[in-house]
């Protein structure tokens, strides 16, 4: 990653996001929101899948945007975006373009982009249009009412995953977003965290700037008050953990090379990382775990970092 | 707010206003409200940094505060916080409390 901004001193003033949407007090996406539009800039077109971000900043007539911006459904996001980055190549190609390095940013949800839009993505990516997307990922269908989706992580409690005698929340894992983008040979992707804000600001930036050679992609977690159960101040806390423990790390893949940023680069040595227990019980999804099953999902998370530790290797 | 007739709409949804969510004000969202105490305030730049809804302001000057000078200083713009309290959560030294509304 380049390093625009080296202290807090350094970040833009600024805000492109107007107040007064109705995301959740204590909304994750709505940090996210905030430093995306300031560290694009204004000269970007913003283009929405349906999910939490729409519905609530778009409430008709009204919008938060300040941006260029476009929602048509859920699951074609980046099929838009495609369009929207075709066009103005070919009306810049044309001299009809008069608004300069105009950038395209893609802002969908987990399900819009682990599900119902991977097929627009995929194919987004394998042409390579120019576009920059960004997933925020509060892992599950919550503008909808919290159900399940590809992203959710397993035993968490979702209305469509309940626990009770027969079920124990969500019975399968979380899905590698990250591993079916950088199949795609993308020329940079990186996860990034609401707690970790330089972090992501200057990923955003690089990222941006990439997209003059093709697609990029940001991971960005999001925790979420109604969906994850947890009271409303907490919410970069359980970001923060999720990273200190291991659960959520900060990586980037650039031009080939996946490299962990701090501090997830050093939490190779699992003695680093804080014990998972601590992400887990600040969170209500999470309240039912046993020890066996914290164990197990533990266990997973070793693996996990095994193979991250190889692609470092790369 | 006047809303425009049928025929004055534009054909789809568009929406001309940027940032017109300004016009409704969230503070009656708030159970708690956050007051910082400017005293014990060492300009961290976190509450401003984490704030979900931007409404932690910058103000530039000149502020004295004991015995040390500062350039800057964080107030609360009460129409559109919240009051979740992640400000008051991530401040590293407890500078800002949240007090409850008057019911
Ligand atoms: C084709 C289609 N199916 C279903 C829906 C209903 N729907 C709207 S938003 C949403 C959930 C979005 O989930 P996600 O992408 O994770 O975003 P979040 O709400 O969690 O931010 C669903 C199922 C829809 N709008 N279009
Ligand atoms: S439901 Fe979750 S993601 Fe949606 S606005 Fe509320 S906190 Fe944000
Ligand atoms: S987080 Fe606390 S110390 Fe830091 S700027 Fe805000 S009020 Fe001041
Ligand atoms: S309580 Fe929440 S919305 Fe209000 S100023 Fe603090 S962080 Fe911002
Ligand atoms: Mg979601």
């Amino acid at each position: 990653m380049k390093v625009y901004y080296k202290t807090l001193r350094d970040l833009p003033r600024e805000e492109l996001f107007a107040p007064g949407h109705r995301m959740c007090a204590g909304c994750g996406a709505a940090i996210a929101m905030r430093w995306i539009t300031k560290t694009i800039g204004p000269n970007a077109v913003i283009v929405n899948a349906t999910g939490c971000v729409e519905v609530t900043t778009t409430p008709y007539p009204e919008t938060a945007w300040m941006h260029p911006y476009i929602h048509v459904a859920f699951e074609n996001s980046a099929a838009v975006a495609s369009g929207v980055e075709a066009a103005i190549k070919t009306l810049k190609k044309k001299g009809r373009w008069d608004a300069g390095d105009s950038k395209v940013v893609v802002i969908a949800g987990d399900g819009g982009t682990y599900d119902i839009g991977l097929q627009s993505l995929s194919g987004m990516l394998e042409r390579r249009h120019g576009v920059l997307y960004i997933l925020y990922d509060n892992e599950a269908y919550m503008n909808t009412g919290i159900q399940r989706s590809g992203s959710t992580p397993k035993y968490a409690w979702t209305t469509t995953t309940p626990v009770g005698t027969a079920l124990r929340g969500k019975v399968q894992w979380k899905k590698d977003i990250m591993g079916i983008v950088m199949a795609h040979r993308v020329p940079y992707a990186a996860t990034a965290s609401v707690a970790y804000i330089l972090d992501m600001v200057n990923k955003i930036k690089t990222a941006l700037d990439y997209t003059e050679e093709g697609p990029t992609f940001l991971h960005i977690f999001a925790p979420c008050v109604p969906g994850w159960r947890y009271p409303e101040n907490k919410t970069v806390e359980i970001a923060r953990l999720a990273v200190e423990t291991g659960y959520f790390p900060l990586y980037e893949w650039d031009h080939g090379k996946l490299k962990l940023n701090p501090p997830s680069n050093n939490h190779l040595d699992k003695s680093k990382r804080k014990p998972l227990k601590e992400y887990l019980k600040l969170q209500g999804r999470f309240a039912h775990l046993t020890e066996q099953e914290i164990a197990e999902i533990e266990k997973e998370l070793d693996a996990y970092w095994e193979y991250l530790g190889k692609l470092t290797q790369l | 707010m006047s809303l425009p007739k049928a025929s004055e709409l534009p054909i789809g949804a568009v929406i001309p206003e940027p940032g017109s969510t300004r016009r409704n004000k969230t503070a009656g969202w708030r159970t708690l409200k956050p007051v910082i105490h400017d005293d014990r305030c060492v300009r961290c730049q976190l509450c401003w940094l984490y704030c979900p809804e931007g409404t932690i302001v910058e103000i530039k000057g000149v502020f004295k505060v004991n015995g040390r000078t500062y350039d800057t200083k964080y107030e609360i713009n009460y129409d559109y916080c919240k009051g979740c309290g992640i400000c008051a959560n991530e401040c590293p030294t407890k500078a800002i409390e949240m007090v409850p509304e008057a019911p």
